[in-house]
């Protein structure tokens, strides 16, 4: 069932970020999986790429739709979940285990400012 | 406001979740769309597909009438059987692809896209010199029941013997006290049934189906689902594989055209288009680099625009990403290779043999 850690921040877009040490891990939110439906294929940027808060980083799929992610902060890729690009499945099983990328922020407040769990889930609600 | 089946209600009870199709409100799907394929290839499924049109030629000539629409040649069926067709335009372009069936010479009936409901009918009006066709839309439901569980779980509840009802045959009777035509016919690759009944008795028999299925692992399923099934098998849609600027010849649909039968709109375009050869294929590919086809993603030659995906998934039962598209006639044979453009990047695909599923 639907499920919103509160140790995460989440962006409109339906993306969630995490703190790892100086890095922010980022994945898509159990609403997004939900309303994808059974991930097949997940296409991510290269480790040294650099993304921009709020643009496309990458394309998730399901069986029916392609939807793109959207990075929450601007910064490098520092790591890429190799894991989850050969078995994307796993983002319906956990979206929340099934982390995508982590950057390394450009500017440390950017993470700061995204959505804090009761502001997502409320941005949900009024949507639905 | 999009329109409404009858079984509006049951669907929103189900869980299915809703979306607009072609002007309908529809379920995409309940369970998944994984799940719900796999039941329809392992068990049995069952679609709401009311709001497909059904269009009616009854009378003396009714036969000839609906004949010279057609593709197919309803004059070498039998009574109680059925026959999928194109109805073109002068240019032997799609209007539709239907299913036409035959009661008795005097009593045909066509089942017709949603999206196309109203141009069909227009069509034929225009174009009947003897015969009116008689919208009936209005006056039927459908619930397809399919996979290899659905004749036992259909059979269970009528006292219309199913074995003597052949694939493309079809019958009157009642199914859980509704009274229904009996089409042995589907979208999905698989055995089943689709039923065409009143639509105040809609959910009644879809309730009665579901639970008489329920054993069986019969479970209900959204258009999701039925576009994956449809696409394993290669059956095109209207609107993405077929439109009015493809021919049947093009989209590898020789056989639904019977050239020596008498005259019909669109056979002179066709005997032309035969004679010359067609320049271009409908195929089906699966990639060979990772990624997936969808519709209207570029295929490329040598890196110029060759052709254009019309579908394409990820098969849930073939486990591949595969796609159907236009290609020149010379890159339309098995084996086959070319590249589609995903996102700006060219991706290596080959001509398989199609359908892309076939049964273990």
């Amino acid at each position: 069932m639907s499920n919103y850690p509160s140790d995460l921040k989440y962006t409109k877009d339906h993306e969630w970020a995490k703190k790892t040490g100086s890095a922010v891990a980022v994945g898509v939110t159990w609403h997004a999986q939900d309303a994808l439906g059974a991930v097949v294929y997940v296409e991510l940027p290269k480790v040294g790429a650099q993304v921009k808060a709020g643009e496309s980083f990458g394309v998730i799929e399901s069986t029916k739709a392609v939807s793109e992610l959207f990075a929450p902060v601007s910064g490098k890729v520092v790591k890429v979940n190799q894991d989850v690009a050969d078995n994307p499945g796993a983002v319906n099983d956990d979206p929340y285990k099934a982390w995508l990328i982590e950057i390394e922020p450009a500017n440390a407040a950017d993470y700061d400012a995204l959505l804090d769990q009761p502001t997502y889930t409320k941005l949900l609600e009024s949507a639905t | 406001m999009a329109r409404q089946t009858p079984l509006y209600e049951a669907h929103k009870k189900l869980g299915g979740r809703m979306v607009d199709f072609a002007g309908w409100d529809m379920p995409v799907q309940y369970a998944g769309l994984i799940p719900e394929h796999e039941a329809v290839r392992t068990a049995a499924g069952m679609f709401d597909v009311s709001h497909m049109g059904e269009i009616e030629f009854r009378g003396k000539g009714a036969l000839e009438e609906a004949n010279r629409l057609i593709t197919n040649d309803l004059s070498r069926c039998a009574d109680g059987q059925a026959v999928y067709a194109g109805l073109l335009n002068e240019r032997g372009g799609f209007v539709d692809d239907v299913v036409a069936y035959r009661f008795n010479p005097e009593h045909i009936f066509i089942c017709v896209n949603a999206s196309n409901t109203q141009k069909d009918f227009d069509w034929m009006a225009a174009n009947a010199k003897t015969v009116k066709p008689v919208n009936r839309s209005a006056d039927y439901a459908q619930i397809a029941i399919q996979g290899p569980k659905a004749a036992g779980i259909v059979q269970r509840l009528t006292s219309t013997k199913l074995s003597d009802v052949g694939t493309y045959r079809f019958t009157q009777g009642q199914v859980a006290n509704v009274e229904c035509i009996i089409s042995r016919t589907g979208y999905t690759g698989e055995d089943g049934f689709e039923l065409y009944c009143p639509p105040k008795d809609a959910a009644r028999l879809w309730f009665a189906l579901l639970e008489e299925g329920k054993g069986d692992g019969c479970i209900p399923c959204g258009l999701g689902a039925r576009d994956s099934l449809r696409t394993e098998m290669k059956f095109a849609l209207y609107g993405n594989d077929i439109d009015d600027g493809h021919t049947p010849l093009e989209a590898g649909l020789g056989w639904i055209v019977k050239l020596d039968k008498a005259d019909f709109i669109g056979k002179s375009a066709l005997e032309a288009q035969r004679k010359a050869g067609v320049t271009r294929k409908l195929v089906g590919f699966e990639l060979t680099e990772p990624g997936i086809p969808r519709a209207h993603y570029p295929i490329l030659k040598d890196g110029q625009k060759v052709g254009e995906v019309t579908s394409g998934t990820m098969g849930p039962s073939v486990k591949k990403a595969i796609g159907i598209g236009y290609v020149p006639a010379a890159l339309s044979a098995e084996g086959a290779t070319f590249h589609v453009e995903i996102r700006g990047r060219p991706v290596a695909a080959r001509v398989v043999k199609t359908p892309f599923y076939k049964k273990p």
